[in-house]
């Protein structure tokens, strides 16, 4: 146990000081601060508009705070994956890994404290990132989703799936081998999310199947669509409003699945790692 | 409970259809510098990641301090620095060496004193609280060392100790060597410095393409010694009795005999027979010597 803590303490370090953290961070920054201009001018217009109703109105703050919510979405992912993509793939590469492997550590240990650090890391980010949207949309459009508690933690749920298989990846693959894996692994997930919103909305039954499909193969979308339907008020979803209006509202088992799906993810790193000739 | 630290039978490591370690027996003991001698490419490090768990064998067993090597439990009493070491190199040497304290399971006061200790002792101490990016590769070797020891381990394995240091340095790890053997800790060297090995081990073992081909003693009780003889008419059988013939040539003979207490009774036996001796001097063997007769010319790796 306290050789994880030990790895877990690390790992933070490590973690923090990636450039990699940096540059998302500064993404994040610019993000906002695009994000906060635009929806200033987007509320002000608003606020002219003779004859909004405030029903309207507070769609239309909803659409946008959403949609700062899907880009944050984005942001936490991409930062899930390539924060930690090298860690283990480079320590191995570089032979860190044989002084720790070395020691009576378990191998596995490695394997979940680095996990665990990252998973932190970027839930973090996820939070600072979604917290300046609320903030944002609190300030300027006076406007706070509904459904909060259980949107913002699915989200983090992505970010924790995401690291699990980054780390997994790394456990067994080079860098770059382990970066287009997890990265067109999320490329299906996004298509098939829009895939399935169209056969949705379009009433095709094979588009949306093979929207299902992709949400077992990576469950990211779904945990998204499963939040911003709750991060919704209902006439909104009813009307089919907005793009992030779903028809099919992914549901429990799904969640129960990406949970089961990080730790699987995490087995098959901790076994290929176990096994591996360091 | 055997008195042997390390102990294998027929240890082996293919990679694909590369054999890398074909049949490792070997022994260590308590308390003993052990030197595994090789060219590149003949095994060891493959060996050494074998016994500590880090490669595990195709086939054959071992033990590691009385443990199946692959024991978790056994390398809380072992350090290991490897041939290129690394490590986080944002970290400074106190914080390094407290890293890898914790993973032994040190902690505390009792940690903070050892890291001290062992920072002097490995002459680091004006640079523990820099980062270890900043060292030069003699340094970033002994803050390996210093992390090696930092759990008192009762077997200590050093892949290359000394590369890339200084005369200094290098004498720093002999001492260091000798002061383990002396609080009864194993040390297991590999090495291709002959030198390093000479003046640190034990016993030896000459490993090529990954078998185990010669062992030898080292120290005082080193067997072969070489003496020249300038001899005229010394009968072959003669000789032949007290050692091996290597050459004769121009009135001069090289005999090899196992032992220098067998020098009066050659000298004795040649005057005897009415051979006329003019000079007879005894060389001790170097390690080099056996080296490149034991791998011979092929000394290719693999």
């Amino acid at each position: 146990m306290r050789s994880l803590l030990t790895i877990v303490h690390l790992t933070l370090h490590e973690a923090a000081r990636r450039r990699i953290l940096a540059a998302t961070l500064i993404g994040a920054g610019a993000f906002l601060l695009l994000y906060g201009i635009g929806f200033h001018f987007v509320a002000e217009k608003a606020s002219h508009e003779v004859g909004m109703s405030s029903l309207r109105s507070r769609l239309l703050m909803n659409f946008l705070t959403l949609a700062g919510l899907y880009a944050t979405h984005f942001l936490t992912l991409m930062t899930s994956v390539l924060l930690p993509v090298d860690t283990l793939s480079g320590d191995i590469a570089s032979g860190v890994v044989q002084t720790l492997a070395s020691k009576p550590v378990r191998r596995s240990s490695i394997v979940i404290g680095k996990w665990l650090a990252f998973a932190l890391v970027a839930i973090a980010y996820f939070v600072l990132v979604s917290g300046g949207v609320l903030l944002i949309a609190r300030l300027i459009g006076h406007f706070t989703p509904p459904g909060l508690a259980i949107g913002l933690p699915l989200m983090a749920l992505d970010a924790v799936v995401l690291v699990a298989l980054s780390i997994a990846g790394g456990a067994r693959l080079a860098t770059v081998t382990n970066g287009i894996l997890v990265f067109g692994l999320y490329g299906l997930a996004f298509i098939g999310g829009w895939v399935e919103q169209i056969g949705t909305i379009t009433g095709n039954e094979a588009a949306q199947n093979v929207g299902t499909v992709a949400s077992l193969i990576m469950p990211t979308e779904a945990l998204w669509q499963r939040a911003a339907y709750f991060m919704q008020p209902s006439v909104m979803r009813d009307l089919n409003w907005s793009p992030f209006s779903s028809g099919a509202l992914p549901s429990m088992a799904m969640v129960w699945w990406a949970v089961v799906y990080a730790a699987l993810a995490l087995f098959w790193g901790i076994q290929g790692f176990r096994k591996r000739a360091l | 409970m055997t008195a042997n630290v390390i102990e294998t039978q027929r240890l082996r490591r293919r990679f694909g259809d590369k054999v890398a370690v074909a049949d490792l027996s070997i022994a260590v003991n308590r308390a003993e510098v052990f030197g595994f001698l090789g060219p590149n490419g003949a095994g060891k490090t493959t060996s050494l990641k074998m016994l500590l768990g880090l490669i595990e064998p195709t086939s054959g067993s071992g033990t590691l301090l009385g443990r199946p090597i692959g024991d978790r439990a056994a390398r809380a009493k072992v350090g290991f620095l490897p041939e290129h070491f690394r490590f986080q190199d944002w970290l400074t040497g106190r914080e390094l060496l407290r890293f890898h304290g914790r993973l032994y399971g040190l902690s505390g006061q009792a940690l903070e004193a050892k890291a001290d200790a062992l920072l002097s002792r490995v002459d680091l101490q004006d640079a523990a609280d820099r980062a270890v990016k900043g060292y030069s590769k003699g340094m970033t070797q002994r803050i390996g060392l210093a992390q090696a020891l930092l759990n008192d381990p009762d077997v200590v394995f050093l892949d290359e100790p000394t590369s890339g240091m200084d005369p200094l340095g290098r004498l720093l790890v002999r001492d260091l060597i000798h002061e383990l053997r002396a609080r009864g800790t194993s040390v297991f060297l590999n090495s291709h410095l002959l030198g390093e090995v000479e003046a640190t081990c034990d016993r030896v073992v000459f490993v090529k393409q990954g078998r185990v081909v010669h062992e030898m003693k080292l120290g005082a009780e080193a067997a072969g010694l070489e003496v020249e003889l300038r001899v005229d008419g010394a009968p072959p059988d003669v000789l032949a009795a007290h050692g091996t013939l290597l050459a004769s040539a121009n009135g001069t003979t090289r005999l090899r005999v196992e032992h220098d207490s067998a020098l009066p009774a050659l000298a004795a036996a040649l005057v005897h027979s009415g051979a006329r001796l003019y000079a007879m001097t005894p060389h001790k063997r170097s390690l080099e010597a056996t080296f490149l007769e034991v791998m011979g010319e092929d000394q290719r790796p693999g």
